[in-house]
């Protein structure tokens, strides 16, 4: 099982990623499933600036990388998270999984990204006309990474 | 002890890293957290309401009773948001 983690500043080819995932382990990779998130407009957003935490962020994705592959039979993470400013539209974040079957895949790509909303070191502003400000955590992401911890 | 500080916490206190000395009152993130808070102005501001804040030691999220000693890296942050 490989995993990947980029935290990086420029953007990323989700197509070029799901192909390098399938070539590390094509015999145990029968599906791939991914999550995307990018900068949304609500409310006149015009962009977000996100800052980290450099190695802590790296070790709490890994960390969390772990646990899916105890829960899943993974054969593969890429887990993308980019930092620096970013407009309405670009991408943000890329979470990859490559299993032997589709409901793991799923399964574990959405864990992967609950508990990176939750766990991961990084912190968004949201820019808007009349200024900018830092975007607070909301209870439904805990609620959604405590599910987890129920199954 | 490094001390690092991030988000809106850096804001508030002006710098993003310092180093402290670690002493026999400083048991756990929270007596640090006290301490800091002493030093007034941003510090004050930035550790006046301890549900908003977080921390990590040596890099690992951690309770305010978390114990700290010397050489060891702790970190102050608001709840993550990324994603």
């Amino acid at each position: 099982m490989s995993t990947n983690i980029h935290i990086q500043v420029e953007d990323f080819d989700v197509a070029e990623e799901i192909d390098a995932l399938t070539r590390e382990n094509p015999a145990a990779t029968g599906a791939v499933a991914t999550f995307t998130g990018t900068v949304r407009g609500d409310d006149g957003l015009t962009a977000l600036t996100l800052e980290h935490y450099p190695g802590m962020t790296e070790r709490e994705i890994a960390r969390i990388a772990a646990e899916a592959e105890k829960r899943w039979p993974v054969s593969g993470i890429t887990i993308i998270h980019r930092v620096g400013r970013l407009k309405v539209g670009e991408r943000i974040v890329l979470v990859a999984v490559a299993s032997s079957h589709r409901a793991a895949a799923f399964a574990a790509c959405q864990f992967l990204m609950d508990f990176l909303k939750t766990l991961a070191p990084f912190w968004k502003q949201e820019e808007r006309g009349d200024g900018i400000a830092w975007v607070e955590a909301r209870s439904s992401d805990d609620a959604a990474a405590e599910r987890w911890r129920k199954s | 002890m490094n001390v690092l500080y991030f988000a809106w916490v850096r804001q508030k206190i002006g710098h993003s890293e310092e180093t402290i000395a670690h002493t026999p009152e400083l048991r756990t993130v929270g007596d640090l957290v006290t301490m800091l808070a002493t030093r007034g102005g941003g510090y004050a501001e930035a550790f006046a309401d301890r549900k908003r804040l977080r921390a990590a030691v040596n890099q690992i999220h951690a309770g305010f009773d978390a114990p700290i000693a010397a050489g060891d890296e702790v970190a102050f942050f608001p709840p993550v948001t990324g994603g």
